[in-house]
């Protein structure tokens, strides 16, 4: 016998991983990959064709677009799909909106809330019973007491007292017609595993995550944006800096920090230094309320 | 990918309420600058804080929910993650009152080590809580290492034989409970003292900080000098275009280790072959180990689907075994309900055939005769499976030798097994 050897880090989280998606795809009759062309999600896609090597990926991407996308995201999302001839299904906030099932306090609010609708409406119109998502439970106070698969009632929602006990790493993918399950392979990385892994594998990204010069104008602690949708408000003073986004969400709410990081490794650097959590430092719906996530998770929310 | 840590030690905390354990693990989190800035702004903004006004209340960081902060109480299983110089870790938080035991074998099944945390001022004359029995038996069954952490040492005055007093109470609960290797350590979890660095120690206690005891853990590599073990989560019939000359079997190794040329044996059904391939998205192996995903092909085509496990060929299986189970469901055991074990990758319908006993808690003594079982009960049962499982003991191979129970008309997993004999 060979002596064992210890398995790095980032080899472990991506076995891990790879053993999850394989878990979920064999329990279930009609998967989807939740693709939001962000990091997290990027990396996802990465080990879903691990995964499932030498077979092609069997698993189409849902993407639910909130058409308030940055565009830079949506052209990556397309170039990913194509490259590979991955299913892409696209469900548009848009639809909902039309439809009457989503109804917006004001046309530019943010709509990552709304999002939660048209997913249900998505999985019930293609009949998905689990839904795979980047989600971490580092990213906030209720993703730390998530399972990786989450249970989710004929509502779609997330009842916190019914999870069923995970235990080892047997996961139970048994459902009910009309329940399903978001399954969450990357569970246990943190911020810092992403990018490392980015940078070991050479994920590609959209540009929006490096360093580049954009039109800002301050707000708060914040620095927002200056586009069509959130254009420069009366008094305020847009500046062009050197910035770069953490996260690639809703164009009304998705602030960029700045940085000079123009690739994934100084990106990695900068992160081990940050003092700041993710969301806490570019999601403005989340710094509304501490229990925002809670609240969203609840409604079917990712 | 030699990048980052690759020690990692995953620990569950245990403790009555009260006992310090949200502050336990804020002031880790902290101590070791996992804590980020806006994470600790909203614990000073918390609107249900407990702490003085100007004192940090570091229990708050892990009391997730809303809606426990409101009720006070905590209703799951958190995970939380850190590094230090020397590790990986991660923090598993098992809350709970009347769930406690669901929380924490929850808990406890995915951390190689137990803290169990107890109150010094609230143990006299080394009288030991229930609940601490309860859960050093739970950690102890469920193959974890025990550590116990006796805090809040500041209210006794770092008293020595008061804390002399503690020691040999929890020395003799882990006799009776037939452990052997055990550290005991006494800390102050509020200001940190013997938690991340060894500060304001009186000189009686030479021993290390709690940290440092964790960080000597090291549990990584031993599933790798185990028999090899397979759980076949897929079958690989194309080679991404056309059908594949050989099919492939996807999986992660349990246990053990394979190399090209080792025969292999489908436990069940005792066919063996010889591995051909070793192969992963990144490349072709020659070898590899407990803990990588990867896709076998062998020499032979065997007659393999999900569910079936590649063994080595030592390998036995059986219909009976007897085994610790711990019952989680709100819905007690019922004779005639139908229920499935899962192993590894394998389902089967399963029978308790006898419930050769039930621990009671307080005494730790085995109440016999009982042919019930109720949420939160730990019993010795006697399985009978429809199809043949593998049979190695949990006490040996804790990948294999572990199980859960399904309800097949709720879908709920209802109790965590262990095989203890066949
Ligand atoms: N004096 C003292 N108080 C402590 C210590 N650790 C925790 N406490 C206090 O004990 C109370 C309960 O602690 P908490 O962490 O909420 O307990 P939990 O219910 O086990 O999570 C709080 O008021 C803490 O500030 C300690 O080492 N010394």
């Amino acid at each position: 016998m060979t002596h064992a050897w210890r398995l790095s880090h980032l080899d472990r989280l991506e076995s891990e991983a790879i053993y999850i998606l394989r878990e979920a795809a064999a329990q279930s009759e009609r998967p989807a990959l939740l693709f939001s062309g962000g990091k997290d999600s990027a990396v996802l896609v990465h080990l879903a064709r691990k995964a499932f090597y030498p077979e092609k990926l069997s698993i189409p991407l849902l993407h639910i677009d909130t058409g308030h996308n940055f565009e830079e995201v949506i052209s990556f999302r397309d170039k990913v799909a194509r490259s590979f001839q991955d299913q892409l299904i696209i469900a548009y906030v848009e639809e909902s909106i039309a439809c009457g099932s989503v109804r917006l306090p004001s046309p530019m609010a943010s709509r990552n809330g709304a999002q939660a609708v048209t997913l249900l409406e998505a999985i019930k119109q293609y009949g998905f019973d689990m839904l795979l998502g980047g989600a971490r439970r580092d990213e906030d106070k209720a993703r730390a007491k998530e399972r990786v698969f989450s249970h989710r009632d004929t509502f779609g929602a997330w009842t916190p007292k019914s999870q069923r006990p995970e235990l080892w790493d047997i996961y139970n993918g048994r459902l009910h017609a009309g329940e399903n399950f978001r399954v969450f392979p990357l569970s246990n990385w943190t911020e810092i595993d992403i990018w490392s892994y980015i940078v070991c594998e050479q994920i590609a990204l959209p540009d929006l995550y490096f360093a580049h010069k954009r039109a800002v104008f301050k707000d708060g602690p914040l620095w927002r944006p200056v586009t069509p949708l959130t254009p420069l408000p009366l008094g305020k003073k847009a500046e062009t800096l050197s910035v770069r986004f953490r996260t690639v969400g809703d164009m009304t709410c998705t602030c960029p920090v700045e940085s000079e990081a123009s690739d994934a490794a100084a990106i990695l650097a900068e992160t081990r230094l940050c003092t700041l959590s993710e969301r806490g430092a570019t999601r403005m719906d989340d710094k509304v309320n501490d229990a925002a996530m809670e609240r969203r998770k609840k409604e079917g929310y990712f | 990918m030699s990048m980052s840590q690759s020690k990692l030690v995953r620990f569950v905390t245990a403790g009555n309420v009260d006992d310090g354990k949200s502050t336990l693990i804020g002031r880790i989190l902290h101590d070791s600058k996992a804590l980020l800035s806006d994470q600790v702004q909203s614990i000073v903004n918390a609107r249900f804080g407990r702490a003085d006004a100007g004192e940090m209340d570091l229990a708050f960081l892990t009391d997730g929910l809303e809606s426990e902060r409101e009720q006070g109480i905590t209703i799951d299983v958190a995970y939380r993650y850190f590094t230090t110089q020397r590790a990986s870790f991660i923090v598993i938080d098992a809350p709970g009152h009347e769930q406690y035991t669901r929380n924490m074998v929850t808990g406890a099944s995915n951390a190689d080590i137990a803290v169990v945390l107890v109150d010094a001022s609230r143990i006299h004359q080394g009288h030991l809580k229930v609940q601490t029995r309860r859960h050093a038996t739970i950690a102890h069954i469920l193959g974890l290492k025990i550590v116990f952490a006796v805090n809040k040492m500041d209210l006794i005055d770092w008293s020595h034989s008061h804390y002399q007093q503690v020691e040999a109470s929890l020395i003799r609960l882990s006799r009776t409970l037939g452990i052997e290797d055990i550290d005991i350590v006494p800390i102050n979890a509020r200001s940190g003292d013997n938690v991340v660095h060894q500060s304001a120690v009186p000189s009686w206690y030479q021993g290390p900080c709690l940290l440092q005891i964790l960080e000597q853990q090291d549990k990584a590599t031993d599933f790798a000098d185990l028999p090899f073990r397979f759980p076949v989560q897929r079958v690989v019939r194309t080679n991404g275009h056309t059908l594949a000359a050989k099919r492939g079997y996807a999986g992660r190794i349990a246990s053990g280790q394979i190399r090209l040329g080792d025969e292999v044996c489908v436990a069940t059904s005792q066919q063996c072959s010889r591995i051909a391939k070793i192969e992963t998205y990144d490349q072709i192996l020659t070898h590899a180990q407990a803990g990588q995903s990867i896709t076998l092909y062998t020499q032979d085509d065997l007659d393999i689907a999900r569910g079936d496990c590649l063994t080595s060929s030592d390998a036995r299986v059986t219909n009976l075994v007897v085994a610790d189970l711990c019952w989680l469901d709100d819905q007690a055991w019922q004779d005639q309900q139908r229920y499935i074990l899962r192993q590894g990758t394998a389902s089967t319908p399963v029978r308790i055939q006898t419930v050769l006993h039930v621990r009671d808690m307080h005494d730790l003594s085995q109440v016999r005769g009982e042919q019930a079982l109720a949420q939160n009960d730990i019993a010795l049962v006697k399985l009978q499976t429809q199809s043949p499982i593998i049979a190695d003991e949990f006490a040996t191979n804790p990948k294999l030798g572990a199980f859960i129970l399904i309800n097949v008309d709720t879908n709920q997993t209802v109790a965590a097994g262990m095989i203890r004999n066949s």
